[in-house]
């Protein structure tokens, strides 16, 4: 795996607050190899999201480096999309509205676009709701829009950032496996922040480990589950002795 | 028999408007007020009669109801368009900030005189009047609804590659349409306040005019009348600006019930 899509290298970011300057990532290594699932796992507030707007080039690192496709991010790439925790869809606009924005803000071709929301709308399930407004929808339902607009481009990377966070109990499990569906058929490179064990152990192919803040990586887990995972895989002994193994790094990790 | 909802929101207070016409009308003849005190409600209606059957009073409403149209859009719009500038270029906010406080804090009406002496005794004045005191509401919301749009929405705005117009005018403005609404709404009320001011200072017409000149001959019915129409044309403004909010901002209905109480 040297042709490394993303490579982060002793990545460092600080930012300043009104309490002084903060050290939110030190020390970060990870890379992802296209075609990949990454997850970014860590305790509350240990940088990940920090991690998250640096690649979107949102933020920029302070110290070591961080690359796409070998070029140094230095602000937003059009062929990165991403996915925030909250669906932030447009309340004033449609669903294939807010699918079509990525389109609309890099003034690509609208005919063309207005075809492949509606493929991805039928991709992710909402195809009877094209014309709906996402006040309409239920939480999960959002999210999905949220995740059709953050592919509609065709981005090489996906980011997202704990996706699944704010929906309940119920609504995540199904869209752990919606989300794996639409990976499997789309094959994007997707870098997924969350602090959920079992979420990232279902998901990925790979999972980074940040410490608190200031996160840096300080474990890697190759998963190595058949694929296409579903409800029996999360049932299943490897998937426990994944999910017990990085329970018990966490626990170790918590006490110091 | 029971009646729908809406008829009740119509019915009670038409049941509470007779009861109290009826008090009124009692107490004028029970504790006999003489006329030019308190007009009876039988001299009011003979008044508005006169006035809008006869026709007396449609100059003096249509007056009003001109120079606190022109006066509303036009100073709205600039208010509109400034705030905008305003939320959008920091070196702008610093730069006009301790104006803008200090013109907003002093009582616009108090610069009727001054506007009388500068533009005329004819209707220019009242359109600056009525401009003046709705600029500030509209402006001030402008400018903060503008400023609160949700910042994941403008990190996605960016993430995207959005030009700033394009934020400007499909992220900003629409997520602050519930500000400026409610901007809209204390400017008509504003407004109102202002063509009349102007017309008290110095006028020939209008419904301020009406009252002021009735005022001189104790004409407390005509003073009656024109306060009556005076309410009517600030209730008919309010409803206009309110339904034009459901109708624009419909994706945020709960907002829009509770705007009237939040004047």
């Amino acid at each position: 795996m040297n042709t490394a899509l993303l490579e982060a290298t002793d990545l460092a970011v600080t930012y300043a607050s009104s309490r002084g300057p903060v050290v939110a990532l030190q020390g970060l290594n990870a890379r992802l190899g296209a075609g990949e699932f990454l997850s970014v796992l860590g305790p509350s507030g240990c940088g990940k999201s920090t991690l998250l707007k640096v690649v979107a080039g949102l933020l920029a690192p302070s110290g070591g480096s961080i690359t796409l496709e070998g070029a140094p991010i230095t602000g937003p790439r059009r062929d990165v999309g991403i996915v925030f925790q909250q669906p932030t869809l447009l309340p004033w606009q449609t669903v294939l509205d807010n699918v079509l924005l990525p389109i609309r803000t890099l003034g690509m071709d609208g005919v063309a676009g207005r075809q492949r929301a509606l493929e991805l709308l039928e991709l992710v399930g909402l195809a009877k709701f094209a014309s709906h407004y996402p006040n309409e929808l239920s939480g999960g339902m959002q999210q999905r829009v949220g995740i059709a607009r953050g592919i509609i481009h065709d981005p090489k990377l996906l980011l997202m950032d704990e996706p699944f966070a704010a929906l309940d109990a119920m609504s995540r499990e199904h869209m752990m496996i919606e989300l794996q569906r639409i990976w499997l058929a789309t094959k994007k490179s997707v870098v997924f922040i969350t602090h959920s064990i079992p979420e990232a152990v279902f998901l990925s192919d790979r999972i980074v480990v940040l410490s608190e803040r200031p996160g840096r990586t300080v474990r890697e887990v190759r998963v190595d589950l058949p694929r296409p995972r579903n409800i029996d895989t999360m049932a299943s002994p490897a998937f426990a002795s994944y999910a017990n193994e990085l329970r018990a790094f966490f626990s170790t990790l918590g006490t110091a | 028999m029971t009646l729908s909802e809406r008829t009740k929101t119509i019915l009670y207070p038409l049941i509470l408007l007779v009861v109290l016409i009826a008090i009124w009308d009692g107490a004028i003849r029970f504790f006999k007020v003489p006329n030019y005190i308190l007009p009876t409600p039988a001299a009011v209606l003979e008044a508005m009669h006169r006035g809008y059957i006869e026709g007396l009073y449609w100059k003096h409403f249509f007056y009003t109801l001109q120079s606190m149209v022109s006066g509303y859009l036009l100073g709205c719009t600039l208010a509109f368009l400034l705030g905008c500038l305003f939320a959008e270029s920091r070196t702008c906010e610093r730069l006009l900030y301790p104006y803008v406080v200090a013109l907003q804090s002093m009582p616009k009406v108090a610069l009727a005189p001054l506007i009388i002496v500068w533009f005329g005794f004819d209707l220019a004045s009242k359109v600056v009047m009525v401009s003046l005191v709705c600029f500030f509401p509209m402006f001030i919301n402008t400018a903060v609804g503008l400023k609160q749009t949700n910042p994941a929405l403008l990190d996605l705005m960016r993430a995207f590659s959005a030009s700033r117009l394009h934020v400007l005018l499909h992220i900003k403005i629409p997520s602050a349409a519930g500000h400026i609404f409610a901007g809209l709404q204390i400017a008509i009320v504003l407004g109102l306040i202002g063509a009349v001011v102007a017309e008290f200072v110095s006028s020939t017409k209008g419904l301020g005019h009406l009252i002021n000149a009735a005022a001189v001959n104790l004409e407390t019915n005509t003073m009656f009348a024109a306060l009556f129409s005076l309410a009517v044309l600030g209730i008919l403004g309010s409803q206009a600006i309110r339904r034009l909010h459901a109708r624009v901002v419909f994706w945020d209905r709960g907002a829009i019930a509770q705007a009237p109480l939040s004047e």
